[in-house]
């Protein structure tokens, strides 16, 4: 699975601009859906029917990752930017940032007053330089966007990276869809773009898919890092179950239908409380008259910079518990 | 000039029949049916030739930012008002206002310059500070002209200022009434397919009236049609100037409240070119229209975003180039003619 999961984060693909990552996706997929595909917003939509006995359960895993969007070229050859989802400026100084056609960038820091040197800098205080020497020879224009460039660092049990949010949870569901033998539900399988700009793809898709049960796998917070904000999650115990987060509370059927499945099987799992930031299951939850929803989370460290981190057993757990909840019939009462 | 009447029509947020009187008139033997819906947006459905089956809709607001009255202080009659949409509370002391359908006329007193204190000068006067005086002696005689809950808007009258090279004008709500003026001049033309110009409400509050109109229409395709933020004056700093004044229509990739379907940009970048528009692109990461919440209706509408630049927007007078409200219009009929027989969506 490591294979498809450096394959996946080191493809192109921030908010808007999901072509590449989408036909990786795509290629992925290949074989493995009954149905395939691609809607107004781009969301990549695969159905893997069951035996027509279970739920229409849609799962969703966002195929964007964060990025910068270029607002202005000046007459040297600097370019300025605006965030596409939630960039910080501390996880982009000295970091290299990739466009759709390859044009490589590093980022710099104007001059700073002697008493805001120990402040952190505003976006508008961040310079993209391409290497140009003017105007003219900048490869790439008003509205271009681009991602980070890291390779994955493979360390064994943890694995380092730019954008496991949330190809981590795009390769839990193509390795889902690879190992379901026998299911009774009829699953969508939504890779869904524009997550990091507002959920937009879940929007729209669950308002198509209409489903019975929405589940994203999406990324969380940790608070097993020196001095970290207080959260009960860890690396390497497990997949987190979501209870609740800054956009949605999980339908505790949901939240009790993934920790009864673990439990039953003796999949490690954690509870997840998430003080701030939300996934696709809160725009799904929402969607036309309400559907049950809940999320299953990777733990994951520094997210949102160039090298978050997961541990690679929570991600084969977390493949192993949704396909377990999926192989059986599933009552939400 | 229909942009006078339009700049000068009264409509804040929830309040915008005056607009949609003028708009209806403007628009009397263009289109094919007419009509207003529950939250007050006007849809006017043109007809197509027949030729395409695509269902378009075009949006422009009718919302102005402006005030509402809150409160009549009992023993000075003084008039108490928050902003509508969103006002920079610097910029609304010592204004003209005019309250409610009757147009009371009043302004928003400032304290003279000799009562106020070295320390007080470096402070923003807060809106909840500030009061309108209409002259009344008290709050009897001020519940005579008005009550709680009218709206205000700024009392700006609309003038040319230059007649040749850009040909400047001025006037308050251009956000959205150029969109607007842009809007009734499209529908001067009969195009493929049939064609859904709606004047929405409530832009400036929440982008309500396009999520419902985007609902009841389930278009195929949307544009919105805007006065946006121009900030082209002299900085410091070679930083972008969001729009430039004369520069043309300013087309949208991404703001706060979407990013822009791709295929359209590229219709309209393209048409732009091949009739020699001028054209630019508005700094991405600032703002937000309409089609926010059109292209997330239903299983979501491909959506674009074009706008007039208007210096000084959201404020009591606003500048825009007769020039970029033509170029928008002729790009968006260009464009609009266009639409079925280029491919416009990317696959």
């Amino acid at each position: 699975m490591k294979e498809l999961i450096k394959k996946l984060v080191e493809t192109y693909g921030p908010s808007g601009r999901e072509e590449q990552i989408r036909e990786v996706l795509k290629a992925e997929i290949e074989g493995l859906a009954d149905e395939v595909r691609v809607d107004t917003m781009g969301n990549l939509i695969a159905l893997k029917r069951g035996s027509g006995e279970g739920l229409k359960v849609m799962l969703a895993a966002h195929m964007d990752e964060i990025g910068i969007i270029v607002t202005h070229v000046d007459d040297k050859g600097f370019l300025r930017f605006a965030p596409v989802g939630g960039v910080r400026p501390l996880g982009l100084l000295g970091g290299r940032v990739v466009f759709a056609n390859g044009t490589v960038g590093t980022i710099g820091l104007e001059k700073r007053e002697p008493e805001d040197e120990n402040k952190i800098p505003n976006l508008d205080k961040l310079y993209l330089d391409v290497g140009a020497k003017d105007r003219e020879s900048v490869p790439v224009g008003v509205g271009d966007i681009a991602c980070f460039q890291r390779p994955l660092a493979d360390r064994g049990d943890r694995l380092m990276a730019k954008g496991f949010d949330d190809r981590i949870g795009c390769a839990v569901l193509i390795q889902v869809m690879r190992d379901l033998e026998a299911w009774p539900h009829d699953v969508y399988f939504v890779f869904s773009v524009q997550e990091e700009v507002g959920l937009r793809g879940a929007v729209t898709s669950a308002y198509g898919i209409q489903p019975d049960l929405g589940i994203s796998v999406d990324v969380t917070g940790t608070g097993d890092t020196p001095e970290a904000r207080t959260m009960a999650v860890s690396l390497g115990e497990g997949p987190a179950v979501k209870v609740k987060d800054g956009g949605m509370l999980a339908h505790p059927a949901v939240k009790n239908l993934l920790v009864e499945t673990a439990e039953g099987l003796g999949i490690p799992y954690q509870l997840e409380v998430l003080e701030r930031g939300t996934t696709d299951a809160m725009a799904i939850q929402v969607s036309r008259e309400g559907v049950p929803a809940g999320c299953l989370s990777i733990p994951c460290r520094y997210v949102h910079t160039p090298s978050e981190m997961v541990d690679h057993h929570d991600v084969l757990n977390a493949v192993k518990l949704l396909v377990a909840v999926l192989s059986k019939p599933i009552d939400l009462g | 000039m229909l942009l006078r009447e339009l700049s000068e029509a009264f409509g804040v947020s929830g309040c915008e029949d005056e607009v949609r009187g003028v708009i209806s008139e403007a628009i009397r033997g263009r289109v094919d049916e007419v009509r207003v819906d529950s939250i007050g947006n006007l849809i006017a459905l043109k007809r197509g030739t027949g030729e395409s089956a695509l269902k378009v809709m075009v949006a422009a607001h009718t919302d102005e930012v402006g005030l509402m009255i809150t409160h009549i202080e009992e023993e000075s009659g003084a008039i108490r008002f928050r902003p509508v949409g969103g006002i920079d509370d610097r910029i609304l002391l010592s204004k003209l206002v005019l309250i409610g359908k009757e147009r009371v006329p009043g302004v928003i007193g400032a304290k003279p310059i000799h009562l106020i204190k070295e320390e007080e000068r470096k402070q923003v006067v807060r809106v909840d500070q500030m009061a309108i005086d209409i002259g009344a002696k008290s709050k009897e005689e001020a519940e005579k002209v008005i009550k709680i809950g009218d709206y205000a808007v700024f009392a700006t009258e609309f003038c040319p200022l230059t007649d040749d090279g850009l040909r400047t004008v001025k006037g308050k709500a251009f956000d959205d009434r150029a969109g607007c003026a842009v809007l009734i001049e499209v529908l001067k033309e009969r195009y493929p397919f049939d064609l859904y110009a709606v004047f929405t409400v409530q832009e400036e509050v929440g982008l309500r009236g396009a999520r419902v109109a985007a609902y009841a229409i389930e278009p195929d395709v949307a544009f919105a049609l805007e006065g946006t933020i121009c900030d082209d004056m002299p900085k410091k700093k070679d930083v972008s100037p969001t729009t430039k004044i004369g520069a043309g229509p300013a087309i949208t990739i991404m703001d706060r409240s979407f990013i822009a379907d791709r295929g359209l940009v590229k219709l309209l970048v393209e048409t732009a070119e091949e009739l020699g528009i001028p054209y630019q692109f508005k700094q991405p990461g600032i703002g937000g229209t309409d089609s926010g919440a059109i292209h997330l209706v239903k299983e979501g509408v491909p959506s674009a975003t074009v706008a007039v630049p208007c210096r000084y927007i959201h404020s009591p007078v606003c500048l825009l180039s007769l020039e970029d409200l033509e170029n928008t219009a002729r790009l968006m009929k260009a464009a609009l003619g266009r639409l079925v027989t280029r491919r416009f969506v990317d696959s």
